[in-house]
């Protein structure tokens, strides 16, 4: 028999009741629609949370001090002095370092800004001109602070546009203006460009300054909060990694690495927590939608027991004028399958429909994964199959007689 | 004329628990090729289960039973399925036609399961409804149709891949006597041309209209003459 014929059949079969065929599919079709939406919004998320960690810097690592220990109370990592200028110069410097590219001393820390008429509270970072290549900083205009700056210990400062639209109101240019930080004037001699990003974390709500000024005219500091690297290329991470920890180790007269008093955190391993949050967080939503798929393909099981019984003349009447056991069963899985794969494509396009509005509404790059659209098609073709297995087989195992006999 | 079935000591013990009942006992006959035979005998004469061994739908417990040829004793339910495909007609009291399907797609049916090509399936549906006097009804679905028309349908049905026997169980048990008689016409033209026959009813009537009846009681052959128009007409 061909296929056409069993196609044809099966579709006439199912037409014949189509509120019943309807109701059957909406399991599967909300069951698919609800991992479909799930899975392209948790690689949305993944997707616009990767961005925004990629913009902080290329190939970045990130030394930042060990935690200190005061009378046996160990304190928060990075709150130790052990980190200075002389290191990353030194870092710079060292022959043995091959991997790294630039290196880029920081320290912030959050104060007072004012203008003569506004005033706000923002992250002061004393950065190197390294800053701009390590952390990709481009200037919307003026320039980035210089070699000259740093070696001067000159009062200017490059100025993040949020900070800037705070202190001197949107579509004023702030270049040549004073700001006053901890009352000391400071001249803007450069504003960047937007990076994006909120909340604690926002990149463009800052004002860099020369690293020597912040450390010697603001805060009185020596130490450095942090030495971010950038690494020559993406292969170069763990060797780099290795270099700088081996020579810090040695620079600060330490031999143990368990006792090292800096922390190397290189971008991968923070994209790798986050993208290992997002991810659990996906397959646990997408685990509860799994569920309604359970419900859903037994849902089918049960009108397909109904509709072989409703049948069994029809059955009967089949086997009596030639149609084999296999036969029967594939006729009642076929029916199965359309069942499924039609609901599984009327969830696929709800499900896309549904993650589309929702990353138009909070902001998220929409995309539809191919693996999520064939996931959907395999999971429902297997449904029908699973689970039209078992009437298919009661229906072929109808003895003709019986099931011609049945009223 | 040769033998186109031959049953040689049919038995047929059905077994509900501890409970034996003897549907059939040492029942021996041949049909030949172009016999038209009526079946008769009260209800639990055991008719119906010899129609079903007839109709290859079940096996006998012992003796054999063969139908052109073929020896039905040993036979998978997939070689019985192709055998009552290809050798059986069968038209049943209850018609048992899909119901929401043409008339043509009905009898298009057995010659799917023969994988024949879907024109020629067409073309043999089409000369054997015209046959039974339904060529204007093709695209009627079952229910649209009267009951003697029903029959007719399963009568073009049967016939479409020209089996060895034609078996009939109580063809017009379900219809009334006018188009009954309309259908025992039907049979009657189709023993003239050359068809074999087998016809299982109650009614004295209708088997009037057979060659030679088969009287079961019991389930075992009581008269079997072979004269029924003389008896009857």
């Amino acid at each position: 028999m061909e296929i056409t014929e069993l196609l044809s059949s099966a579709v006439e079969a199912l037409s014949l009741n189509k509120m019943r065929t309807f109701l059957a599919a909406l399991g599967i079709v909300i069951g698919i629609g609800a991992v479909i939406a799930l899975i392209s919004l948790g690689e949305a998320s993944q997707l616009s949370v990767q961005s925004s960690i990629q913009a902080l810097g290329s190939n970045l690592l990130t030394i930042v001090p060990g935690s200190q220990s005061q009378n046996g109370v160990r304190g928060g990592l990075g709150s130790s002095t052990s980190l200075t200028y002389e290191d990353a110069k030194a870092i710079q410097a060292s022959p043995q370092i091959t991997t790294v590219a630039y290196v880029s001393p920081e320290f912030s820390r959050r104060a007072q800004v004012s203008t003569a008429g506004t005033n706000t509270n923002t992250q002061i970072i004393g950065v190197t001109p390294a800053y701009q290549d390590v952390h990709n900083v481009t200037l919307s205009s003026g320039r980035f602070i210089s070699a000259d700056d740093v070696n001067s210990i000159n009062k200017v400062a490059v100025i993040g546009p949020t900070a800037a639209a705070n202190l001197f109101g949107d579509g004023n240019d702030p270049i040549g203006q004073n700001v006053r930080i901890n009352k000391i004037a400071f001249r803007i001699i450069g504003v960047t460009v937007s990076k994006g990003g909120s909340g604690f974390n926002n990149q463009d709500d800052v004002v860099m300054v020369p690293l020597t000024s912040a450390q010697k005219l603001l805060f009185g500091v020596d130490y450095l909060s942090s030495i971010a690297l950038q690494a020559k290329n993406q292969n170069d991470m763990t060797a780099a990694e290795n270099e700088v920890g081996y020579f810090l180790l040695s620079r600060h007269h330490l031999t143990d690495p368990s006792q090292a008093d800096f922390t190397i955190i290189s971008q991968a391993d923070i994209l790798g927590a986050v993208s290992s949050v997002t991810g659990t967080f996906t397959a646990l939503l997408s685990g509860i939608a799994a569920i309604s798929l359970l419900v859903g393909g037994i849902g089918i099981m049960n009108i397909m027991l109904v509709t072989v019984i409703e049948r069994t003349r029809e059955i009967g009447l089949r086997k009596a004028l030639g149609a084999t056991n296999s036969l029967i069963i594939t006729q009642f899985l076929i029916e199965a399958i359309i069942l499924t794969f039609g609901g599984g494509a009327l969830g696929m396009i709800l499900g896309t429909s549904l993650s589309f509005a929702v990353t138009r509404i909070i902001n998220l790059p929409f995309t539809v994964s191919l693996s999520s659209i064939l996931i959907a098609f395999g999971v429902s073709a297997a449904i029908g199959i699973v689970f039209g297995w078992y009437p298919a087989r009661k229906a072929a195992q109808l003895s003709p007689i019986e099931a011609l006999r049945y009223e | 004329m040769t033998a186109i079935i031959e049953a040689s000591h049919l038995s047929k013990i059905y077994e509900s628990g501890a409970v034996k009942t003897q549907a059939l006992a040492d029942v021996s006959f041949s049909i030949k090729k172009g016999e038209f035979v009526a079946i008769m005998g009260p209800s639990g004469s055991g008719k119906s289960t010899l129609m079903h061994i007839i109709g290859a739908l079940d096996k006998p417990t012992s003796g054999s039973y063969s139908v052109d040829g073929v020896t039905v004793g040993h036979l998978s339910e997939d070689n019985l399925a192709q055998l009552r495909n290809k050798k059986i007609g069968f038209v049943f009291q209850a018609f048992n036609l899909l119901p929401r399907t043409s008339a043509l797609k009905n009898v298009m049916l057995p010659m799917t399961y023969a994988g024949i090509p879907k024109e020629e399936r067409v073309a043999r549906a089409t000369k054997f409804l015209q046959m039974v006097g339904l060529g204007d009804r093709l695209d009627h679905t079952a229910s649209q149709l009267s009951g003697g028309q029903m029959q007719r349908v399963a009568i073009a049905r049967a016939l479409v891949m020209d089996p060895a026997i034609i078996l009939a169980d109580e063809p017009t048990g379900n219809i009334s006597t006018v188009q009954a008689e309309e259908i025992m016409k039907i049979f009657e033209e189709l023993h003239k041309k050359g068809h074999t026959i087998i016809m299982i009813t109650h009614e004295p009537d209708i088997a009037a209209y057979a060659e030679r009846i088969i009287t079961l009681k019991d389930g075992r052959i009581i008269s079997d003459k072979p004269d029924g128009h003389k008896l009857w007409k």
